[in-house]
Protein backbone atom coordinates (compact mmCIF):
# COMPACT_ATOMS: atom_id res chain seq x y z
CA UNK A 1 0.00 0.00 0.00
CA UNK A 2 2.57 2.44 1.16
CA UNK A 3 5.15 1.21 -1.10
CA UNK A 4 5.03 -1.23 -3.14
CA UNK A 5 7.26 -3.74 -1.77
CA UNK A 6 8.15 -6.33 -4.41
CA UNK A 7 7.04 -10.05 -4.35
CA UNK A 8 4.30 -9.78 -2.53
CA UNK A 9 5.04 -10.64 1.42
CA UNK A 10 2.93 -13.77 1.58
CA UNK A 11 5.64 -15.63 -0.30
CA UNK A 12 8.05 -15.04 2.46
CA UNK A 13 8.03 -18.19 4.81
CA UNK A 14 5.76 -20.07 2.14
CA UNK A 15 6.55 -23.30 1.04
CA UNK A 16 4.72 -22.27 -2.19
CA UNK A 17 7.22 -20.01 -3.76
CA UNK A 18 4.82 -18.64 -7.20
CA UNK A 19 5.24 -15.04 -7.01
CA UNK A 20 1.72 -13.45 -6.80
CA UNK A 21 1.02 -10.31 -7.59
CA UNK A 22 -2.56 -10.43 -7.62
CA UNK A 23 -4.66 -11.16 -4.69
CA UNK A 24 -6.10 -14.40 -4.93
CA UNK A 25 -10.09 -13.93 -5.22
CA UNK A 26 -11.25 -15.53 -2.34
CA UNK A 27 -9.07 -13.60 -0.31
CA UNK A 28 -10.79 -10.51 -1.75
CA UNK A 29 -14.37 -11.49 -1.33
CA UNK A 30 -13.64 -12.66 2.13
CA UNK A 31 -12.93 -8.53 2.25
CA UNK A 32 -15.45 -6.78 0.06
CA UNK A 33 -18.02 -9.17 1.11
CA UNK A 34 -17.49 -9.96 4.84
CA UNK A 35 -15.53 -6.75 5.38
CA UNK A 36 -15.92 -3.03 4.41
CA UNK A 37 -18.35 -0.34 5.99
CA UNK A 38 -21.57 -1.06 5.38
CA UNK A 39 -23.34 2.53 5.39
CA UNK A 40 -26.86 2.79 6.62
CA UNK A 41 -29.16 4.66 4.33
CA UNK A 42 -27.97 3.21 1.60
CA UNK A 43 -31.17 4.25 -0.87
CA UNK A 44 -30.51 1.41 -3.54
CA UNK A 45 -30.13 -2.20 -1.93
CA UNK A 46 -31.29 -2.26 2.14
CA UNK A 47 -28.44 -3.53 3.97
CA UNK A 48 -30.94 -6.68 4.38
CA UNK A 49 -30.51 -7.00 0.74
CA UNK A 50 -26.74 -6.87 0.59
CA UNK A 51 -26.72 -9.56 3.06
CA UNK A 52 -28.96 -12.02 1.53
CA UNK A 53 -27.22 -11.20 -1.91
CA UNK A 54 -24.00 -12.52 0.14
CA UNK A 55 -25.55 -14.86 1.74
CA UNK A 56 -26.67 -16.97 -1.87
CA UNK A 57 -23.27 -16.28 -3.33
CA UNK A 58 -21.70 -17.72 -0.40
CA UNK A 59 -23.76 -21.02 -1.13
CA UNK A 60 -22.60 -20.50 -4.75
CA UNK A 61 -18.95 -20.37 -3.77
CA UNK A 62 -18.17 -21.86 -0.65
CA UNK A 63 -20.89 -25.07 -0.38
CA UNK A 64 -20.86 -24.90 3.49
CA UNK A 65 -21.72 -27.79 4.18
CA UNK A 66 -22.94 -29.72 7.71
CA UNK A 67 -20.72 -32.97 6.20
CA UNK A 68 -17.72 -31.12 5.97
CA UNK A 69 -17.58 -28.81 9.68
CA UNK A 70 -14.58 -26.92 10.54
CA UNK A 71 -11.91 -29.53 12.61
CA UNK A 72 -12.57 -26.86 15.59
CA UNK A 73 -16.27 -27.64 15.90
CA UNK A 74 -18.13 -24.48 15.69
CA UNK A 75 -16.95 -22.82 12.71
CA UNK A 76 -15.79 -19.00 13.61
CA UNK A 77 -18.05 -16.97 12.15
CA UNK A 78 -17.88 -14.87 9.52
CA UNK A 79 -18.76 -11.73 11.13
CA UNK A 80 -15.90 -10.00 12.77
CA UNK A 81 -15.60 -11.23 16.48
CA UNK A 82 -12.63 -8.62 17.57
CA UNK A 83 -9.92 -10.12 20.56
CA UNK A 84 -12.24 -10.78 23.01
CA UNK A 85 -10.33 -13.54 24.86
CA UNK B 1 -35.03 3.98 -12.10
CA UNK B 2 -33.14 4.89 -15.34
CA UNK B 3 -29.56 6.53 -15.95
CA UNK B 4 -26.55 6.55 -13.94
CA UNK B 5 -26.24 5.72 -10.37
CA UNK B 6 -23.31 6.98 -7.96
CA UNK B 7 -21.19 4.12 -7.03
CA UNK B 8 -19.22 4.99 -3.73
CA UNK B 9 -15.77 2.74 -3.32
CA UNK B 10 -14.23 4.70 0.16
CA UNK B 11 -14.37 7.54 2.22
CA UNK B 12 -10.69 8.81 2.52
CA UNK B 13 -8.72 11.50 4.24
CA UNK B 14 -8.77 14.19 1.64
CA UNK B 15 -5.31 14.61 1.50
CA UNK B 16 -3.69 16.80 -1.80
CA UNK B 17 -2.24 13.64 -3.11
CA UNK B 18 -5.98 11.68 -2.78
CA UNK B 19 -7.17 13.26 -6.25
CA UNK B 20 -4.13 12.69 -8.05
CA UNK B 21 -4.18 9.00 -6.78
CA UNK B 22 -7.28 7.75 -8.52
CA UNK B 23 -7.24 10.44 -11.51
CA UNK B 24 -6.48 7.99 -14.32
CA UNK B 25 -7.78 4.54 -12.98
CA UNK B 26 -10.74 3.01 -14.45
CA UNK B 27 -13.85 2.47 -12.28
CA UNK B 28 -16.25 -0.45 -11.64
CA UNK B 29 -17.29 0.54 -14.90
CA UNK B 30 -14.65 1.48 -16.60
CA UNK B 31 -15.14 5.31 -16.18
CA UNK B 32 -13.43 7.83 -13.86
CA UNK B 33 -13.38 7.91 -10.42
CA UNK B 34 -14.42 11.16 -8.83
CA UNK B 35 -14.39 12.50 -5.34
CA UNK B 36 -17.28 14.06 -3.88
CA UNK B 37 -17.21 16.27 -0.50
CA UNK B 38 -20.32 17.02 1.82
CA UNK B 39 -19.48 20.96 1.44
CA UNK B 40 -16.01 21.81 -0.48
CA UNK B 41 -12.74 22.20 2.05
CA UNK B 42 -14.08 19.23 3.55
CA UNK B 43 -10.84 16.79 5.09
CA UNK B 44 -12.92 13.31 4.23
CA UNK B 45 -14.29 12.48 0.29
CA UNK B 46 -15.79 9.60 -0.60
CA UNK B 47 -14.18 7.76 -4.45
CA UNK B 48 -17.51 7.61 -6.47
CA UNK B 49 -17.93 6.62 -10.10
CA UNK B 50 -20.68 6.78 -12.09
CA UNK B 51 -22.68 3.37 -12.81
CA UNK B 52 -25.50 2.64 -14.72
CA UNK B 53 -29.20 1.86 -13.17
CA UNK B 54 -28.95 -1.34 -15.57
CA UNK B 55 -26.02 -3.42 -13.87
CA UNK B 56 -26.21 -1.71 -10.85
CA UNK B 57 -29.96 -1.20 -9.39
CA UNK B 58 -31.46 -3.53 -7.08
CA UNK B 59 -32.48 -5.96 -9.64
CA UNK B 60 -29.77 -6.39 -11.86
CA UNK B 61 -27.52 -6.31 -8.77
CA UNK B 62 -28.73 -9.14 -7.31
CA UNK B 63 -28.64 -11.25 -10.17
CA UNK B 64 -25.04 -10.20 -11.28
CA UNK B 65 -23.44 -10.79 -8.04
CA UNK B 66 -24.44 -14.71 -8.15
CA UNK B 67 -22.49 -14.88 -11.42
CA UNK B 68 -18.90 -15.03 -10.29
CA UNK B 69 -16.92 -13.58 -13.23
CA UNK B 70 -18.86 -10.50 -13.30
CA UNK B 71 -18.15 -10.45 -9.48
CA UNK B 72 -14.70 -11.01 -9.97
CA UNK B 73 -14.47 -8.06 -12.70
CA UNK B 74 -16.13 -5.54 -10.15
CA UNK B 75 -14.38 -7.15 -6.70
CA UNK B 76 -10.74 -6.17 -8.42
CA UNK B 77 -11.79 -2.87 -10.07
CA UNK B 78 -13.40 -1.71 -6.62
CA UNK B 79 -10.05 -3.24 -4.80
CA UNK B 80 -7.28 -1.59 -7.46
CA UNK B 81 -9.27 2.14 -6.78
CA UNK B 82 -9.15 1.29 -2.76
CA UNK B 83 -5.86 0.43 -2.45
CA UNK B 84 -4.61 2.84 -5.26
CA UNK B 85 -6.36 5.71 -2.94
CA UNK B 86 -4.27 4.47 -0.19
CA UNK B 87 -1.22 5.18 -1.68
CA UNK B 88 -1.68 8.51 -0.50
CA UNK B 89 -4.16 8.67 2.48
CA UNK B 90 -5.78 6.81 4.76
CA UNK B 91 -8.94 5.03 3.39
CA UNK B 92 -11.79 3.61 4.96
CA UNK B 93 -13.39 1.22 2.00
CA UNK B 94 -16.99 0.38 1.68
CA UNK B 95 -18.79 -2.74 1.34
CA UNK B 96 -18.39 -4.24 -1.91
CA UNK B 97 -21.79 -2.39 -4.43
CA UNK B 98 -22.61 0.88 -2.08
CA UNK B 99 -24.61 2.57 -4.26
CA UNK B 100 -26.60 5.64 -4.33
CA UNK B 101 -29.14 7.61 -6.57
CA UNK B 102 -27.10 10.62 -7.09
CA UNK B 103 -23.39 12.67 -5.59
CA UNK B 104 -26.30 14.38 -3.41
CA UNK B 105 -27.15 11.31 -1.66
CA UNK B 106 -23.58 10.67 -1.31
CA UNK B 107 -23.13 14.17 -0.01
CA UNK B 108 -25.75 13.46 2.77
CA UNK B 109 -24.15 10.05 3.75
CA UNK B 110 -21.02 11.74 4.44
CA UNK B 111 -22.57 14.35 6.09
CA UNK B 112 -24.78 11.97 8.43
CA UNK B 113 -21.93 9.96 9.22
CA UNK B 114 -18.73 12.87 9.73
CA UNK B 115 -17.88 12.62 13.02
CA UNK B 116 -17.57 8.13 12.64
CA UNK B 117 -15.30 8.86 9.84
CA UNK B 118 -13.16 11.09 10.86
CA UNK B 119 -12.74 9.02 13.94
CA UNK B 120 -12.19 5.40 12.22
CA UNK B 121 -9.99 7.51 9.66
CA UNK B 122 -8.35 8.18 12.51
CA UNK B 123 -8.11 5.01 14.14
CA UNK B 124 -6.79 3.29 10.54
CA UNK B 125 -4.06 5.94 10.20
CA UNK B 126 -0.66 3.91 9.93
CA UNK B 127 -2.10 0.58 10.62
CA UNK B 128 -2.60 -2.39 7.84
CA UNK B 129 -4.10 -5.25 7.56
CA UNK B 130 -2.88 -8.77 7.40
CA UNK B 131 -4.40 -12.20 6.95
CA UNK B 132 -2.90 -14.70 8.50
CA UNK B 133 -4.66 -18.33 7.49
CA UNK B 134 -3.60 -21.97 8.77
CA UNK B 135 -3.85 -24.98 6.75
CA UNK B 136 -3.24 -28.60 8.19
CA UNK B 137 -1.83 -30.95 5.85
CA UNK B 138 -3.56 -34.05 7.41
CA UNK B 139 -3.05 -37.36 5.83
CA UNK B 140 -6.86 -37.91 3.54
CA UNK B 141 -9.15 -39.86 5.38
CA UNK B 142 -9.21 -42.49 3.02
CA UNK B 143 -5.48 -42.73 1.34
CA UNK B 144 -5.94 -44.12 -1.55
CA UNK B 145 -4.20 -47.67 -0.56
CA UNK B 146 -3.82 -49.78 -3.45
CA UNK B 147 -6.27 -53.20 -2.14
CA UNK B 148 -3.39 -55.79 -1.68
CA UNK B 149 -0.88 -53.09 0.14
CA UNK B 150 -3.86 -53.96 2.65
CA UNK B 151 -3.40 -57.35 2.70
CA UNK B 152 -5.28 -59.35 5.45
CA UNK B 153 -8.01 -57.90 7.40
CA UNK B 154 -5.76 -56.97 10.01
CA UNK B 155 -3.19 -55.19 8.40
CA UNK B 156 -6.04 -53.15 7.13
CA UNK B 157 -7.38 -52.60 10.42
CA UNK B 158 -4.08 -51.63 11.70
CA UNK B 159 -3.58 -49.27 8.58
CA UNK B 160 -7.12 -47.65 9.23
CA UNK B 161 -5.99 -47.17 12.99
CA UNK B 162 -2.72 -45.15 12.11
CA UNK B 163 -4.25 -42.90 9.34
CA UNK B 164 -7.27 -41.35 12.13
CA UNK B 165 -4.27 -41.55 14.43
CA UNK B 166 -2.08 -39.03 11.91
CA UNK B 167 -5.28 -37.33 11.45
CA UNK B 168 -5.78 -36.79 15.26
CA UNK B 169 -2.17 -35.84 15.35
CA UNK B 170 -2.22 -33.29 12.53
CA UNK B 171 -5.19 -31.80 13.83
CA UNK B 172 -3.78 -31.55 17.44
CA UNK B 173 -0.76 -30.25 16.34
CA UNK B 174 -2.48 -27.66 14.44
CA UNK B 175 -4.58 -26.17 17.34
CA UNK B 176 -1.37 -25.79 18.94
CA UNK B 177 0.26 -24.29 16.32
CA UNK B 178 -3.23 -21.97 16.30
CA UNK B 179 -2.67 -20.99 19.79
CA UNK B 180 0.72 -19.87 19.20
CA UNK B 181 0.18 -17.72 16.12
CA UNK B 182 -2.86 -15.93 17.69
CA UNK B 183 -0.58 -15.47 21.22
CA UNK B 184 2.43 -14.46 19.07
CA UNK B 185 0.14 -11.75 16.55
CA UNK B 186 -1.48 -10.17 19.79
CA UNK B 187 2.29 -8.72 20.36
CA UNK B 188 1.69 -6.78 17.95
CA UNK B 189 -1.61 -6.29 16.26
CA UNK B 190 -4.07 -3.96 17.98
CA UNK B 191 -7.16 -6.17 16.44
CA UNK B 192 -8.59 -9.43 15.05
CA UNK B 193 -11.22 -10.38 12.95
CA UNK B 194 -12.55 -13.87 12.01
CA UNK B 195 -13.20 -14.88 8.55
CA UNK B 196 -14.36 -17.96 7.97
CA UNK B 197 -12.12 -20.94 6.97
CA UNK B 198 -12.32 -20.98 3.18
CA UNK B 199 -13.96 -23.60 1.35
CA UNK B 200 -14.70 -24.74 -2.14
CA UNK B 201 -13.99 -24.02 -5.49
CA UNK B 202 -12.03 -20.87 -4.70
CA UNK B 203 -10.28 -21.95 -2.06
CA UNK B 204 -6.36 -22.45 -2.64
CA UNK B 205 -4.62 -25.41 -1.34
CA UNK B 206 -2.65 -27.22 -0.24
CA UNK B 207 -4.04 -28.62 3.02
CA UNK B 208 -7.21 -27.77 4.80
CA UNK B 209 -7.50 -24.29 5.97
CA UNK B 210 -8.70 -24.00 9.64
CA UNK B 211 -7.77 -20.75 10.44
CA UNK B 212 -8.55 -17.54 8.47
CA UNK B 213 -7.67 -14.55 10.26
CA UNK B 214 -6.99 -10.77 9.90
CA UNK B 215 -5.18 -8.64 11.98
CA UNK B 216 -5.04 -5.15 12.23
CA UNK B 217 -1.20 -3.89 12.29
CA UNK B 218 0.97 -0.62 12.99
CA UNK B 219 2.89 0.17 9.91
CA UNK B 220 5.82 0.12 12.11
CA UNK B 221 5.00 -3.32 13.75
CA UNK B 222 4.95 -5.19 10.05
CA UNK B 223 8.22 -6.77 9.81
CA UNK B 224 7.93 -7.86 13.06
CA UNK B 225 4.34 -8.92 12.96
CA UNK B 226 5.35 -11.84 9.73
CA UNK B 227 8.28 -12.83 11.59
CA UNK B 228 6.73 -13.56 14.98
CA UNK B 229 3.64 -15.13 13.50
CA UNK B 230 5.85 -17.13 10.92
CA UNK B 231 7.91 -18.22 13.23
CA UNK B 232 5.18 -19.07 15.72
CA UNK B 233 3.97 -22.05 13.12
CA UNK B 234 6.31 -24.49 13.92
CA UNK B 235 4.71 -27.97 13.93
CA UNK B 236 4.85 -30.67 11.40
CA UNK B 237 1.79 -30.79 8.66
CA UNK B 238 0.54 -26.83 9.44
CA UNK B 239 0.65 -24.20 7.25
CA UNK B 240 0.99 -20.43 7.71
CA UNK B 241 -0.01 -18.63 4.44
CA UNK B 242 0.29 -14.74 5.33
CA UNK B 243 -1.62 -12.24 2.73
CA UNK B 244 -1.25 -8.66 2.69
CA UNK B 245 -0.87 -5.42 3.59
CA UNK B 246 -4.24 -4.96 2.84
CA UNK B 247 -6.25 -1.76 3.33
CA UNK B 248 -7.42 -2.30 6.44
CA UNK B 249 -11.17 -3.85 4.88
CA UNK B 250 -11.91 -6.28 7.46
CA UNK B 251 -11.35 -3.13 9.99
CA UNK B 252 -13.84 -0.90 8.75
CA UNK B 253 -16.32 -1.21 11.40
CA UNK B 254 -20.08 0.34 10.38
CA UNK B 255 -19.97 3.79 11.60
CA UNK B 256 -23.17 4.20 13.15
CA UNK B 257 -23.13 0.66 14.65
CA UNK B 258 -20.17 -0.38 17.82
CA UNK B 259 -20.80 -3.44 19.33
CA UNK B 260 -18.40 -5.27 17.48
CA UNK B 261 -16.00 -3.52 19.82
CA UNK B 262 -13.82 -5.72 22.54
CA UNK B 263 -14.18 -4.51 25.75
CA UNK B 264 -10.59 -5.30 26.66
CA UNK B 265 -8.67 -2.26 25.50
CA UNK B 266 -6.99 -4.32 22.85
CA UNK B 267 -8.77 -2.11 20.45
CA UNK B 268 -7.28 0.88 20.61
CA UNK B 269 -4.15 3.23 21.76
Amino acid sequence: MSAPNGPLPADRGDRDPLPQRQAALIDLLDRLLGGGAVITGDVVLSIADIDLVRVSLRALIIAISEQNPSPWGAAPAARGDRHDG
Amino acid sequence: MNGTLAYVYAVARDLPALAASVADLPGVSGGPVRLVRAEPGDDVAALVSDVTAADFAEEPLKRHMEDLDWLETVARAHHGVVEAAAQGTTVLPLRLATVYLDDDRVRAMLAAHRRAFADRLDRLARHTEWGVKLYVEAPAREEQQPAAAAGTGRDYLRMRRAQRGSREDAYRAAQGAAARVEEAARGHAVDRVRHRPQQGTLARGPGENIVNDAYLVPQREAEAFREDVTRAVAAQGVRVEITGPWVPYSFAAPPSEEPRQAPDGTTGP
